[in-house]
């Protein structure tokens, strides 16, 4: 089971009302190789991966939830006070007339989420090495987005969490080294 | 040190109908070099410089820049 | 809320730097588990994450649910703000 802290892991400071990049960030949020994506898929493989990088899995799966909080954050003081037809200009006009404000899991283009967005092959290096290509693609995304504002603080935050994603890709390539260790039976756990 | 962006510039046709990029940039960072992380490595000097990097670790941080402004690639 | 404003900010940035070290120096003890300078560096953190939020809630109300925290009278956990909303 999960305990949730009031916190975020990291400060979510959004400075300029840019609501086009609520409309924008929201591929981070519902997209394929968004948080939910990241979370669901490492929460999942861990109960059919080796003992010895379950723990890698559920713990860099948990802090992907914390990250999708960020998100939605950033997403929430976006719209929180755009009117209909500020919403109209931003493109979210469609999302408007579905949703009003409320969050939705979809990419920037509207698609909605998808299980299909990742794969349990149940091989651990096949899975592993998925991991490490969706950490490296959330990674592009984040440069995509802070391409795409000039607000520092926003900037701010998406540049910690395209930093998270790297140091996730570090932690699957270790587990990648520990599983096609060959002595590994003469350590002690 | 390796270097967190590399570039290469695209060949550019004669009929293309946009102004040329004349360079092009993508990212090199730090843990496709890093292999195994080893023990004791130099951590940032306090934790608010390490929350504001995203990593204890200096050597495994690697700065981003919009590439597309003026001053970056 | 209560207090000074700049005040409840200091002290969850104090909080979100100590519980960042701990989440990274947990990931790292996943595929490091036997770098005993690292876990004592992560047990150290563990005692002063606690005090800053046995601090922090003493200020500004419960901050873990499900009886990771004490709660105080009036039951405080459900009152604003949520972390979206700071
Ligand atoms: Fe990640």
């Amino acid at each position: 089971m999960w305990y949730y802290e009031k916190k975020l892991q990291y400060p979510v400071r959004v400075s300029k009302c840019d609501v086009q990049m609520a409309k924008f960030l929201t591929e981070q949020y519902g997209g394929a190789d968004g948080e939910l994506a990241a979370a669901l898929r490492y929460l999942n493989q861990r109960y059919t991966v080796p003992d010895k990088i379950i723990g890698v899995l559920n713990d860099i799966g948990t802090e992907e939830l914390a990250h999708l909080e960020m998100i939605a954050t950033m997403v929430y003081k976006l719209t929180k006070d755009a009117t209909p037809d500020d919403l109209k200009k931003a493109g979210l006009g469609a999302h408007y007339a579905n949703h009003d404000k409320a969050l939705y899991f979809e990419n920037a283009g509207g698609v909605p989420f998808t299980a299909t967005y990742f794969t349990a092959k149940g091989d651990p290096i096949a899975d592993l090495y998925e991991d490490i290509a969706a950490e490296e693609k959330a990674r592009s995304t984040y440069q995509w987005l802070i391409n795409m504002t000039d607000d520092t603080d926003l900037i701010d935050s998406l540049t910690f969490l395209r930093e998270r994603e790297i140091i996730h890709s570090q932690r699957f390539l270790e587990c990648v080294e520990i599983l096609k260790e060959e002595r590994d039976r003469k350590k002690i756990f | 040190m390796n270097t967190f962006r590399k570039t290469y510039k695209p060949f550019i046709g004669p009929f293309d109908p946009c102004p040329p990029m004349k360079v092009k940039s993508y990212e090199t960072p730090p843990q496709l070099y890093m292999g195994f992380q080893p023990y004791n490595l130099p951590q940032f000097p306090n934790l608010q410089t390490a929350l504001k990097h995203g990593t204890l670790w200096p050597a495994l941080f690697a700065p981003y820049e919009n590439p597309y402004r003026k001053g970056g690639a | 809320m209560k207090e000074s404003t700049a005040k409840y900010y200091e002290l969850l940035h104090e909080i979100q730097q100590v519980d960042f070290a701990l989440v990274e120096l947990n990931l790292y003890l996943n595929t490091h588990p036997m770098d005993q300078q690292a876990i004592m560096q992560f047990n150290e953190l563990v005692q002063r994450s606690q005090m800053l939020k046995k601090n922090f809630e003493s200020m500004y109300g419960t901050m873990r649910n499900f009886g990771e925290s004490f709660s105080p009278t009036p039951w405080s956990w459900s009152n604003t703000p949520w972390p979206w909303q700071v």
